[in-house]
């Protein structure tokens, strides 16, 4: 099948824009699948560039509490893997948003690496990461994402020494995904100071678009991030406002405020950026 | 020695690192001082001289006269690691890798832990060593084992009751790697059994193995030749590695794995993993585990904290899969009745955990001839189960009672 990457096509958009990407990160079934369709269509109506969801497992391992719980609430409506990707298949009718899968091994393994690359393809997913599977371990998912044209995306931590993260991005497609905090997902008060260096460490190792998350959960945050980074991640705070407003409330409207205030900062950082570096 | 794990940690289809990013850089620490210190002379030497002289190593072997007389078949021995300081095995992996923690200058160690005894074993090397401690464990765990929350706390550990999930062993282990993600620059996790991401259960398998290489000597003395069945009750499998792994090249040794069999296979309340688990992966590593059909992971239930979890360690599936082990499910009730078994016919109170594996030796033995030598091993001893055993028994406990 031939695929579209999107993903890559979407990073050269906004290159050429001279914006950063915004991907917001919801918990597919949270509060449930429908509402994740509309927040997916809403989001992207709202500024977000990309979409992870995040795939429900018992055992969050990589999560902070904001995240498990919206895992936990996800489980229980039922967002297994297979009823995702039919939700994905149905959004492809609407939008051609690049979506990505965030989960743990486990449940991709238990769907068959081969037959999640293949259904995932057909059901327009673009890219696939799996908290708990470092490259070791990671063929067995890998080559059939590749030969489906979907990009497994790989995390890099500032542990990581610079040698691996070189050895990683080697084999890595789409974009690369750099762990701001060492720690799980969880909203920061503060980021670490040397975040845009460790970035800047990573353009020598490697010409594809660097994202960044974990902790990042205001506008302003986003828009510090931005001003270095291809792409923002936006996850707990989310799963903090869909807990918030729950199935009865504005789930939708309240994260779509949330992402629409990042995406404006993140717009007016760059073109201050921009301006900045024109006057001079 | 067979060369178990490759050197990606691999035991045939199961082990493996599957950890996220943050932590493979101090898994690769891990392997490498570890490589380090098994070159050591020095760090042998401090492991001996502390199992010595501190753990109170070599732990007897004992001929159970009346209970061997009592089943009326095969000859059995206790090995008696309930009789090691903090009162279960645990001790001898905690303080390999307490001395590595210090090698390696951590100033922090943190566990998980089930029944408790990790935890009390880590918070005592913790104290010996004068390194910070922190012990995660499921509410449910610090409520039916409060007797060792107290002991790790009057040890000057911290502990962190997680009331995520089933709130037992399982998700203590989940917060337990959360807060090393956190914290990897500074702590040292001391897992608590042959599971978790490689190197761990190679590392924890290699310091339980005194207890087999003791068994190994002393049996043979007592005897003058080798056992012929070897039972320990499982978990993640440290025990029961621990007395096997020297005899596992002697192939007429049969090795038996009894896991809890909570209210029944039959049912959903048991942590039978070997008996009923299937292919996946958790807590850093590929192994069996008790998980439904789209891979998320069943509760489980066992009467012993210290068996209530829905894996086992990678090397163990290895073993079952290969047919080198048998595997066995014990109940609830049965257990309890080989506690009191064993403390009526040889005065010896035994941990719930280690009474599965004197369980399934009720049933077996009377089946054998009397010259097959068994040798059980009796990983802990009861005292922190009183109050679990009271209540099954339905006696109240009173304070000054
Ligand atoms: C006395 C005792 N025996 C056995 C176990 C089970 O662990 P493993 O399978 O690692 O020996 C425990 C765990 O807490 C224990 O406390």
């Amino acid at each position: 099948m031939a695929h579209p990457k999107r993903i890559a096509r979407k990073f050269r958009e906004l290159r050429a824009r001279n914006e950063a990407a915004l991907i917001p990160f919801i918990v597919a079934g949270d509060p449930d699948l429908q509402t994740t369709r509309n927040l997916v269509l809403e989001l992207e109506r709202r500024g977000a560039d990309l979409i992870e969801l995040g795939v429900p497992f018992s055992d969050p391992m990589a999560d902070g509490p904001a995240n498990q719980r919206a895992i936990a609430r996800g489980l229980k409506t039922g967002a297994s893997i297979a009823a995702i990707l039919a939700m994905v298949s149905e959004l492809r009718k609407e939008t051609d948003i690049p979506i990505i899968l965030f989960g743990y091994f486990n449940p991709y393994m238990h769907y068959g690496c081969a037959e999640l690359a293949r259904d995932a393809a057909i059901a327009g997913v673009d890219g696939v990461l799996a908290v708990d599977l470092p490259p070791e371990e990671s063929a067995p998912l890998a080559k059939p994402l590749r030969a489906n044209g979907i990009d497994l995306i790989y995390l890099l931590a500032p542990t990581t020494p610079i040698e691996r993260n070189r050895k990683i991005a080697a084999r890595a497609s789409g974009f690369l995904y750099y762990v701001s905090v060492t720690g799980v997902t969880g909203a920061r008060t503060h980021l670490p100071d040397d975040l845009a260096e460790h970035v800047g460490a990573l353009r020598a190792v490697t010409a594809l678009p660097i994202g960044v998350g974990f902790g990042i959960s205001t506008p302003e945050q986003a828009a510090r991030v931005a001003s270095f980074a291809d792409a923002v991640v936006v996850g707990s705070a989310i799963s903090a406002l869909a807990e918030r407003h729950g199935p009865t409330g504005d789930v939708v409207g309240a994260v779509g405020d949330l992402v629409g205030a990042m995406k404006n900062a993140m717009r007016e950082e760059r073109s201050a950026q921009a301006n900045a570096g024109a006057s001079k | 020695m067979p060369a178990f794990p490759d050197t990606h940690g691999h035991f045939g289809d199961f082990g493996g690192k599957f950890v996220a990013e943050t932590l493979m850089p101090a898994l690769f620490e891990l392997e490498q001082a570890y490589k380090e210190a098994r070159r050591d002379p020095k760090f042998h030497a401090d492991l001996e001289r502390y199992s010595r002289e501190y753990v109170g190593r070599p732990t007897p072997l004992f001929f159970c006269a009346n209970l061997t007389a009592k089943l009326g078949g095969a000859r059995i021995y206790l090995k008696r690691e309930d009789l090691c300081h903090t009162g279960a095995h645990k001790a001898n992996n905690a303080l390999g890798q307490a001395l590595l923690a210090v090698r390696m200058k951590k100033e922090r160690i943190s566990a998980e832990t089930g029944a408790g005894q990790h935890g009390v074993a880590t918070a005592t090397f913790s104290a010996l060593f004068q390194r910070a401690c922190e012990v995660f464990m499921g509410s449910v765990d610090v409520e039916r084992q409060a007797l060792n929350v107290f002991r790790m706390k009057l040890l000057g550990a911290k502990v962190t009751a997680v009331d995520s999930g089933t709130k037992s062993l399982k998700d203590a282990m989940s917060e337990a790697l959360r807060d090393w993600t956190a914290t990897v620059r500074d702590t040292y996790y001391l897992i608590g059994s042959a599971a978790g991401p490689h190197p761990y259960p190679m590392i924890v398998r290699d310091f339980q193995t005194v207890i087999g290489r003791e068994a190994r000597r002393q049996i043979v003395k007592h005897e003058g030749r080798l056992p012929d069945i070897l039972i320990a009750c499982v978990n993640g499998g440290s025990n029961a590695i621990g007395l096997m792994y020297p005899f596992i090249k002697d192939k007429n040794v049969r090795m038996i794995f009894v896991e809890a069999g909570g209210l029944g296979i039959n049912g959903p309340s048991h942590a039978a993993t070997l008996t009923l688990g299937t292919p996946g992966v958790l807590h850093g590593n590929r192994t069996l585990l008790l998980q439904d059909e789209l891979g998320q992971i069943r509760d489980t239930h066992s009467i012993a904290a210290g068996l209530d979890y829905p894996g086992v360690g990678p090397e163990l599936a290895h073993l079952r899969d290969s047919g080198r082990a048998e595997y066995a499910a014990v109940t609830d009730a049965e257990a309890l009745e080989a506690f009191r078994l064993l403390c009526e016919t040889e005065g010896i109170i035994p941990a719930l955990e280690s009474s599965h594996a004197i369980a399934y030796t009720a049933k077996l033995a009377p089946t054998l001839p009397k010259e097959q030598v068994i040798i059980i091993n009796l990983s802990g001893r009861g005292d922190k189960d009183m109050n679990t055993v009271a209540r099954a028994l339905g006696v109240p406990l009173r304070e000054g009672g």
